[in-house]
């Protein structure tokens, strides 16, 4: 058996020298929202000629996000300058209709313009032109997408996000970076030892992690684009659990360096450590509200794993999950209405979402090992960790749990999401 | 290739051990091209020391598989880190081996199984860890000889879904100097 496994790892390590190291995260939609709006993304003029489609990253987008039906197009020939014809649009059941075109200027590179017409007031409602390189396509279909996106659901894009996440392979732990939507998967370390629980700065520019290379849990800040990290706490004992309070000046992480997992409050650059909060258990896993006021963390103290938050200024913690006898890992929704936490029921490990005015509990998911969840940032949807076939993959499901996405690096095991801010 | 090497050893520790038993060369004044009597041969020595006092036999017994301090491990239920009576006579070997040895030092790794989150597992494995220790100080190993940190789930030392492998998966190892 042990002969066959390291078999199965050596045809992994050939099959990933094969396809490169950074296999691309694809993406299936398991289900999708109950009203979604038609919308027809006719090809841009000229597209033809860019190495790239760029109106199929729009609809992928558009499609992904559960709140689209895509209306055929049938390879209608319009710009952004075409007059629509309104009532046949609406004729085939589109609400809305985008159209436009990419053009190369003179120092080479391009400029992609679009319009946005609303088929039943008969008018323009959104206009933009983008000036981009060749290998920024894609970002400028995320870009046009969030536009549209937003001009028809009113609530912010996130396809021009990204997302962080830890792949595990033989032997070899890459902490990764790519787009929402998975493409462009870049590694930001590697290691051979455990990389977990990354956090975005709130600026998008820096993550926080735990990295075993040294033989035991330390935390790190490092800057994605220069690559330079510095140590933010290796105190005796373990390092871990780094949170962002909002203005991304401090960082709550869990030390044990006074014995037991406690919880603190540190310098982003590693200075002035002060103690939070004391109990005789287990508190770890703090994350600060949006508005900065409390942390959420997770804590044994009442026999249990349960949610409780303590505000930031000092005073009392109060418990906030009460049904069953495992409520960990609290993540608020960038609105701060909504608690997003894993639930055991019935052995099974599930994303749970408490709408905090009325503490309302829904489970969102129908899988057995969820981990991490972790909020888009127009808190549309809860990007988590959870294993299919013994395999860890990423899922996301929205707030509602009516969309559902899975996201999968094929031979490779990826786990613990984090889901980076607008920029 | 390792016996050549020994044999080299042999010939420096036979070298020196001559060495010691020849009286001192009388100074010489500058070799002349007419000069043919011989200049001593020397041979570069390495003095062994030693740092701190080290129970030898002791330390020989940390890799004996018939000596209970070969036994490194300590394993716990489910959600607990309550050290099982089972173990007591165990840390106490431990223990009493640290006391004799205080300059030996001693990582207490925490580990969970894989099942929930992996922060709370580390934590619960930090607990593991902590209980092992507090054992080992109760029973006379010194604080600044201990570490205890935690693997979390994220080393598990069997790797299949099912309650005996998490079973192995739930445990603190002492590992000693040299060994982390």
């Amino acid at each position: 058996m042990k002969k066959f496994k390291s078999l199965l790892a050596a045809g992994a390590l050939l099959a990933a020298a094969a396809s490169g190291a950074l296999a691309q995260l694809s993406i299936e939609i398991t289900g999708a929202g109950a009203n979604r709006i038609p919308v027809a993304v006719a090809d841009f003029a000229g597209e033809r000629g860019v190495s790239q489609a760029l109106t199929s990253v729009i609809r992928a987008d558009l499609e992904r996000s559960g709140l689209f039906q895509l209306v055929d197009t049938a390879g209608a020939a319009l710009n952004e300058n075409t007059v629509p014809n309104h009532a046949e649009w609406k004729g085939k059941g589109a609400d809305a209709l985008a159209a436009g075109s990419v053009n190369t200027t003179p120092d080479g590179r391009y400029e992609t313009r679009f319009r946005l017409y609303d088929t039943q007031k008969q008018a323009a409602i959104a206009g933009q032109a983008l000036a981009h390189a060749s290998n920024q396509i894609r970002t400028t279909a995320h870009r046009i997408a969030d536009t549209i996106y937003e001009k028809l659901t009113g609530e912010r894009g996130i396809f021009s996000t990204r997302i962080a996440y830890v792949v595990k392979g033989a032997g070899r732990y890459e902490l990764q970076i790519a787009d929402a939507d998975g493409n462009g998967a870049q590694s930001a370390l590697a290691s051979r030892e455990p990389i977990i629980s990354p956090a975005w700065s709130p600026d998008g520019g820096k993550l926080a992690y735990v990295s075993f290379e040294a033989k035991k849990p330390i935390i790190y800040v490092h800057d994605l684009a220069t690559g330079k990290r510095h140590v933010v706490a290796n105190f005796k004992g373990s390092n871990s659990a780094p949170a962002w309070s909002p203005d991304g000046r401090k960082l709550a992480v869990v030390l044990t360096k006074d014995g037991g997992s406690q919880l603190y409050l540190v310098n982003a650059d590693g200075s002035g450590v002060t103690r939070l909060a004391s109990s005789a258990g287990i508190d770890t896993e703090p994350h600060f509200s949006p508005d900065g006021q409390f942390i959420y963390f997770t804590s044994d103290r009442g026999g249990s794993p349960q949610v409780y938050r303590l505000p930031v200024a000092g005073g009392a913690a109060q418990r906030v999950t009460f049904d069953g006898s495992y409520n960990v890992t609290p993540r608020l929704s960038p609105d701060g209405k909504t608690l997003a936490f894993v639930t055991r029921s019935d052995g099974r490990f599930r994303v749970a979402a408490m709408d905090l005015a009325t503490r309302q509990v829904q489970v969102l998911t129908d899988t057995a090992k969820d981990e991490s969840p972790s909020f888009a940032p127009n808190g549309r949807m809860i990007l988590f960790a959870t294993e299919v076939g013994g395999r860890g993959v990423l899922a996301a499901v929205s707030t509602d749990g009516r969309v559902k996405q899975r996201l999968s690096v094929q031979a490779a095991d990826v786990r613990e999401p984090a889901w980076g801010p607008f920029h | 290739m390792r016996t050549s090497l020994l044999s080299v050893s042999l010939i420096t520790l036979l070298a020196l051990a001559g060495c010691g038993s020849q009286p001192a060369a009388p100074e010489q004044a500058g070799a002349g091209i007419e000069d043919r009597s011989p200049s001593a041969v020397t041979t570069p020595g390495v003095a062994p020391v030693t740092a701190g006092q080290l129970d030898q036999y002791g330390l020989a017994a940390l890799k004996d598989p018939k000596s209970p301090l070969s036994k490194r491990s300590i394993y716990f239920d489910y959600d607990s880190y309550v050290v099982k009576d089972e173990y007591k006579a165990l840390l106490e070997q431990h223990a009493r081996f640290l006391a004799k040895n205080g300059q030996m030092k001693m990582l207490i790794q925490g580990n969970a199984d894989e099942r929930g989150s992996r922060e709370y597992n580390l934590a619960l494995g930090q607990k593991r860890a902590e209980a092992v220790k507090k054992a080992l100080l109760l029973l006379g190993a010194k604080e600044d000889q201990l570490e205890s940190v935690s693997l979390g789930e994220e080393k598990p030392a069997c790797t299949e879904a099912t309650e005996s492998c998490w079973a192995q998966n739930r445990r603190g190892d002492m590992l000693y100097s040299g060994e982390f």
